[in-house]
C-alpha cells in the first residue's frame, strides 16, 4: 500500500539484498507477524484494507493522538495522563500484551501499524504537521512503553539491537561516586550502566541526569526508556521526512487524497488557538494608546503583572515585549497605536534609539515587515496559555511568561493583592492549586471569583450559553470575558470609549 | 551607539585634550604617514609586497592572488592616514585602514573553511554586516577571502556576524523553488556569557562599563564551561573570545559540535544552565543532591573566587541588600536572628556576614527541622547563585543564530574582539584590549628592530594584535589538523566500503 522508494526498477527484476527490498520482491501481500506489543513501525504495511477501514482506524488514532495533545495542553502529570488515557485507548486503540491471549491480539497490533502509517501519510505534508505527529506519537509510544510488561518489555528491546556498550566493572569501580551522583541515587543499588555517545540520550543530558565523560554518557539501566524513545523518535522523524520527499509522487487515484487531506486538515485546529473573533467585541470600539492603562484592569495577571513593570520601569526586556505587543493585538490595537503605545512607554528612550530598536520588532509582530512578505501572513498569533506554561521561565530581569507559574508562591500572592484580590479563601486555595502546578486552573479560580455576581447574572439570565462560560485557555479570552462581563448591558460602545477613556 | 558615528562626539574623556590638538590632524597628514612608508621612491613596490604577504602570498588563493594583485594599488594608494588615537572608532578612514591593513581574514577564511581550498564551509556561510548607517545586512556570502575583505573595505561595515552554513548559497536563497531547499547545514556551538544578566548581584558597575572586579565574573565563567566543554563531551577546538565590551563568546568547532541539531545544542546549553528564574522566583539555584559531578566539579572550582571576587570585591550584602541573603537561608530562627544582629551593624562587610551564617548556627540558633547539612546545602546553592555562569542560553540554542566575528571592532568601546588565551585566562584584561585606533597608530610608529630586517613583516605583526592573531592562527592549525585527519579517516573507511 505505501511505499518509500518510487524509483525502483520492476519488483520482478531486483536482486534480493535487504529485507526491503525482499519484502516488495515478493508481490504476493504478505501478513505480518506480530510479536510484540510495541512496534517501531519500520516496516510499512503490504496488505490490502478496506477504504472504511482505512478511514476509521485512522480516525481511531488520530482521536487518540488529540486527546494526549489536550492532556499536554493542560499540564497533565505523567500519571494524570496515564490514567486518563486509559480509558480512551481502550475505547479506540486497544493494544493488548501477549500475557493477554486474547483472540484478537494479532488484529489489534495490525490496526495500531497500519493506522500509524496513514496518519504518517497524512501528516507529512509539512513540517509544522511533521514535527506535531512525531511528538504525539513519541507521546503515545512513550506511554505504551511505561505500562508494557516487563519481560515483553525487555524482548521487546533486545529484539531492536540497538547498539549500547556495557559500562565494565572497573569502569564501574573506577567513576562509582559519580555515577552515582549523576543518577542521583544514593548509591546503594549496584545497578547496570550503558555507555553511549552522548547525542543519543540528548533529554537526560539536558537535565544532567548521566554522567558524562569526553562525549559518552553513561546511562543508568532504568532510563533505558529514554534511550528507547529518543531512538523511535529519531527512526520516526527520519521517516517522516522520506515520506514527505515521496508524497508528491505518491500517484494515487482520488480516493485515498480527499481522506489524508481531510485528516491532516481535522488536527490542524489545537484547541486552544487564538480566534480572531476574540479580536472583535460587541461594545468595545477599537483600543488606542492611552485606553490601555484603563483596560489593563481586565487583563489577566501575566499582561498585567507587564503592564505594571512596563509601568515602573519605563522598559521591558524582549520576551516581555514580544508576548505583550501580541496580546495588544489580539485586544484589537492596530499597529499603529501600538507604535504609540511603546513610544509613551519607554519613557527615557531617545526617539533615535526607539526607531533603531525597538519599532521593527513592533512591526515584525503585526506581520508589517520582515521574511517573506508571502508568507508572513499577519505576524504572529497572540499567545497561549499553553505557550506562555511551555515556554523557558524568565531569567534575572525579564517578566514574561505565566506569573502562576513562575513566580514564588509568596510574591504571587503578593502580586495577587496588588491587583486586588484579598479573599483569603481565595488565596489559599490559589496557593494549593499552584502547588500542584495547575497554574491555568488558579487563573481561571481567580477570574471566576472576580466576577462573580455577573456570571451568575448571565447564568441565571441564560444569555450565557457553558460555552461561553468554559475554562479560560488564551489570555485574550480572559480579557474579551472579563470585559464583557463587566459592561453586562451597555450595549452602545460610547460610554466607554469616549470622554471616559481620554482622561 | 550613535556617539562613535562622528569625531566630535569620541568619548568623554579624550575630549578634553582633543581641544588642543584639534587641528593636528590636518597637519599630521603629511608627517604621520612617512614611517609608513619609508620611501617616495619605492612606496608602491614595497605596500605591494606587503600586500601580497600580508594576506594573499599564499598559492592557496592562486586563482585569486593576482586580481588583487593588478587592482589594490589604484583603489589604496598606501593610505594616507589622518588616524591618530584621537579618531573616532567608526570613523570610515578608521574602518577602512583597519580592514585593509590588520583584520586577519586569511585565517578566519581558514577557520570557517576547514581546508586550504574553498569549500562550501566557507562559500555558504551566511555573513551578516552592521552597515555604518546602522543598516543590517542578512545572508552575505563569499566564495573566498579575498571577496569578503574586499566587501568589507567597500561597505566598511561597524560589525559583522557570523552565521551557519546554509544547504545553498545564502544569496540564492530567493531563486530556489522550495523554501525547504535552503535551510541552515551545519555552525559552530557558540555560547555568549554577557554581563547584564550578572547586574542582580554586580554592585562594582552598573550598565555597559566594566572594570577588573567584575571581570571576574566572566573569568569564573569561563573556567566551568571551558571544563565542562572539554572534560564532559570531549570538545577540542573551543575558541574564546572577548565580545569588545564587557562579556566573552565561546566557538566550539569540533566537528562533532558543528552537526548539532538544535535539540543537542538545547541539551548542552540545559546541561550548563543551572540558574532558573526571573526577579520574582525567590531562590535562582535548587538543585538536588548529590550534586551532579558537572556541578560538584564548578562548585569546587568556583569557591575559592567566592571568597575573593564576591565577598570582598563585590561586597554583595552590604547595608540593606543582606535581605537577599536572609531570603536565601533556610532557617526562620536563624534569619531572624541574624537580621537582628546585622541590623545593629549593617555596615558589617559581606565576609563577615557570610561567616555569620555558620557561627551563629553553631551556637545553637538553628531550629530542629534544619540540619547542619542542609543549611550547607543552602549555603552550596548560594555561592552557585553569586558565581556560577549566566549563559545567554538562547544563543546556543539555535543553530541559525548569528554571533559576532572574532577581531571586529566594538563600535562602542573601539575594542577589537581578540581571542582570549584559555590557559591564561586569569591575566586577561579588557581594558588593555588594543582599540582600532591604538593599533593603527601603532602600524604608524613602527620603525622595525634589527631581527625583522629584511623580512616582510604584516601590519598585524607591528602591533599590539600580533599575540592575539598567533594565538587565533595557532587555534586554526590545530583545528585543521583534525579536520584533515577526520577526511583522511573518512576516505579510507569509504575505500574500504567500495571493495567488493
Amino acid at each position: 500500500m505505501i511505499r518509500h522508494d518510487y524509483s525502483r526498477v520492476d519488483p520482478k527484476r531486483r536482486a534480493n539484498l535487504d529485507y526491503k527490498k525482499r519484502q516488495f520482491a515478493n508481490p504476493e501481500f504478505k501478513q505480518q507477524d506480530y510479536e510484540h506489543r510495541l512496534n517501531f513501525y519500520t516496516l510499512p504495511p503490504t496488505a490490502e484494507i478496506t477504504l472504511e477501514d482505512f478511514e476509521t482506524w485512522a480516525i481511531n488514532r488520530l482521536k487518540v493522538l488529540s486527546e494526549l495533545e489536550a492532556c499536554s495542553f493542560r499540564n497533565r502529570s505523567p500519571e494524570e495522563t496515564a490514567e486518563y488515557m486509559t480509558s480512551i485507548l481502550n475505547k479506540y486503540l486497544p493494544l493488548r500484551s501477549n500475557s493477554a491471549r486474547s483472540q484478537n491480539l494479532q488484529e489489534e497490533r495490525k490496526r495500531d501499524h497500519y493506522s500509524h502509517f496513514i496518519l504518517r501519510l497524512a501528516f507529512s505534508a509539512t513540517e509544522d504537521l511533521r514535527r506535531r505527529f512525531s511528538r504525539l506519537e513519541t507521546m503515545l509510544f512513550r506511554l505504551r512503553y511505561k505500562e508494557d510488561d516487563i519481560r515483553e518489555r525487555r524482548e521487546f528491546v533486545n529484539s531492536l539491537h540497538l547498539e549500547w556498550e556495557e559500562v565494565s566493572e572497573e569502569e564501574k569501580r573506577q567513576w562509582s561516586t559519580e555515577l552515582a551522583a549523576a543518577s542521583g541515587s544514593k548509591r546503594n543499588d549496584d545497578q547496570d550502566w550503558f555507555k553511549v555517545d552522548w547525542e543519543r540520550v540528548p533529554e537526560l543530558v539536558e537535565q544532567r541526569r548521566v554522567l558524562l565523560k569526553m562525549g559518552k554518557a553513561y546511562v543508568p539501566q532504568r532510563e533505558q526508556m529514554s534511550l528507547v524513545v529518543a531512538e523511535y523518535t529519531k527512526r520516526l522523524d527520519d521517516a517522516l521526512e522520506l515520506t514527505a520527499r515521496a508524497l508528491p509522487r505518491l500517484d494515487e487515484d482520488d480516493r485515498l487524497a480527499p481522506i489524508l487531506a481531510h485528516l491532516s486538515q481535522s488536527f490542524t485546529t489545537p484547541d486552544a488557538a487564538y480566534s480572531s473573533s476574540d479580536a472583535s467585541i460587541d461594545g468595545l470600539s477599537a483600543p488606542t494608546a492611552n485606553s490601555i492603562d484603563v483596560l489593563s484592569k481586565h487583563f489577566p495577571l501575566c499582561m498585567q503583572n507587564l503592564h505594571m513593570n512596563l509601568r515602573a520601569n519605563s522598559h521591558l526586556k524582549h520576551f516581555g515585549r514580544l508576548q505583550y505587543t501580541l496580546f495588544l493585538k489580539g485586544i484589537g490595537l492596530s499597529l499603529e497605536e501600538c507604535i504609540l503605545f511603546w513610544r509613551r512607554s519607554f519613557k527615557l528612550i531617545t526617539d533615535e534609539k526607539f526607531t533603531k530598536e525597538y519599532k521593527y520588532n513592533i512591526r515584525h509582530s503585526y506581520g508589517d515587515v520582515g521574511g517573506d512578505a508571502n508568507r508572513r501572513g499577519r505576524g504572529y498569533t497572540p499567545y497561549s496559555c499553553q505557550k506562555l506554561l511551555t515556554e523557558p521561565v524568565p531569567s534575572g530581569g525579564q517578566n514574561h511568561g505565566c506569573p502562576y507559574r513562575t513566580f514564588k508562591e509568596d510574591n504571587l500572592i503578593a502580586l495577587l493583592q496588588k491587583t486586588g484580590v484579598s479573599d483569603r479563601d481565595l488565596l489559599k486555595t490559589v496557593r494549593e492549586d499552584v502547588g500542584k502546578k495547575r497554574y491555568h486552573v488558579a487563573c481561571n479560580r481567580v477570574f471566576e471569583h472576580s466576577h462573580k455576581r455577573e456570571i451568575k447574572k448571565v447564568k441565571d439570565d441564560g444569555t450565557w450559553s457553558a460555552a461561553d462560560l468554559d475554562t479560560i485557555v488564551h489570555p485574550n479570552t480572559f480579557f474579551k470575558r472579563s470585559w464583557l462581563l463587566k459592561h453586562l448591558g451597555e450595549g452602545n460602545a460610547g460610554v466607554v470609549n469616549g470622554e471616559k477613556m481620554e482622561e | 551607539m550613535p556617539h562613535s558615528i562622528t569625531p566630535e562626539s569620541t568619548p568623554q574623556e579624550e575630549s578634553q585634550d582633543s581641544v588642543t590638538v584639534k587641528a593636528e590632524p590636518e597637519t599630521q597628514t603629511q608627517d604621520f604617514d612617512m614611517p609608513d612608508a619609508p620611501a617616495e621612491a619605492d612606496k608602491a613596490k614595497v605596500n605591494l609586497e606587503d600586500l601580497f604577504n600580508d594576506e594573499d602570498s599564499d598559492n592557496e588563493f592562486s586563482s585569486s592572488a593576482p586580481q588583487i594583485k593588478a587592482e589594490q594599488p589604484p583603489s589604496s594608494p598606501p593610505v594616507p592616514v589622518a588616524i591618530s588615537s584621537k579618531s573616532g572608532y567608526s570613523d570610515p578612514e578608521v574602518m577602512r585602514a583597519f580592514y585593509q591593513r590588520l583584520f586577519p581574514f586569511r585565517y578566519l577564511f581558514q577557520w570557517l573553511n576547514h581546508s586550504p581550498s574553498p569549500t562550501n564551509d566557507f562559500a555558504h556561510r551566511e555573513f551578516a554586516f552592521t552597515l555604518p548607517n546602522d543598516a543590517y545586512l542578512r545572508y552575505q556570502s563569499f566564495p573566498t577571502a579575498d571577496v569578503l575583505r574586499k566587501q568589507c573595505v567597500q561597505m566598511l561595515p561597524s560589525r559583522f556576524e557570523i552565521g551557519p552554513v546554509y544547504s545553498t548559497n545564502p544569496r540564492d536563497r530567493k531563486t530556489l523553488r522550495k523554501a525547504s531547499a535552503f535551510r541552515p547545514l551545519t555552525k559552530e556551538l557558540v555560547f555568549d556569557i554577557d554581563m547584564t544578566d550578572y547586574d542582580d548581584i554586580r554592585t562594582c558597575c552598573t550598565g555597559a562599563s566594566i572594570c577588573h572586579k567584575c571581570w571576574a565574573f566572566i573569568t569564573m565563567a569561563i573556567k566551568v564551561v571551558d571544563v565542562a566543554l572539554r572534560d564532559d563531551y570531549g570538545f577540542k577546538h573551543i575558541l574564546w573570545v572577548y565580545s569588545g565590551r564587557r562579556g566573552a563568546h565561546a566557538w566550539v568547532c569540533d566537528k562533532r559540535a558543528r552537526e548539532m541539531d538544535d535539540t543537542k545544542r538545547r541539551a548542552i546549553a540545559g546541561y550548563l544552565e543551572l540558574l532558573k528564574g526571573g526577579d520574582q522566583s525567590g531562590k535562582k539555584v535548587n538543585v538536588r543532591r548529590p550534586l551532579h559531578p558537572h556541578l560538584e566539579r564548578s562548585l569546587n572550582i568556583l569557591k575559592e573566587h567566592f571568597q575573593t571576587s564576591i565577598l570582598h570585591e563585590q561586597d554583595p550584602w552590604s547595608e540593606e541588600k543582606a535581605a537577599h541573603l536572609l531570603q536565601l537561608l533556610p532557617d526562620q530562627t536563624l534569619r531572624s536572628e541574624l537580621e537582628k544582629k546585622w541590623a545593629a551593624s549593617p555596615s558589617r562587610p559581606s565576609a563577615r556576614k557570610w561567616t555569620d551564617v555558620d557561627e551563629l548556627a553553631k551556637a545553637g540558633s538553628l531550629s530542629a527541622s534544619t540540619t547542619t547539612k542542609s543549611l550547607l546545602e543552602a549555603k552550596q546553592d548560594i555561592v552557585l547563585e553569586y558565581t556560577y555562569p549566566r549563559l545567554d542560553a538562547e544563543v546556543s540554542k539555535k543553530l541559525n543564530h548569528l554571533l559576532k566575528s572574532p577581531f571586529v571592532v566594538h563600535p562602542g568601546t573601539g575594542r577589537v574582539c581578540v581571542p582570549i588565551d584559555t590557559r591564561k585566562v586569569e591575566e586577561f584584561d579588557p581594558l588593555d584590549v588594543p582599540t582600532v585606533t591604538e593599533l593603527l597608530a601603532e602600524v604608524d610608529e613602527w620603525e622595525g628592530g634589527e631581527e625583522d630586517e629584511g623580512k616582510k613583516l604584516a601590519d598585524w605583526e607591528k602591533t599590539r594584535l600580533k599575540p592575539y592573531v598567533e594565538l587565533f592562527r595557532e587555534f586554526v592549525a590545530g583545528l585543521l589538523k583534525d579536520e584533515k585527519a577526520g577526511v583522511k579517516r573518512e576516505r579510507e573507511e569509504g575505500e574500504d566500503a567500495m571493495e567488493f
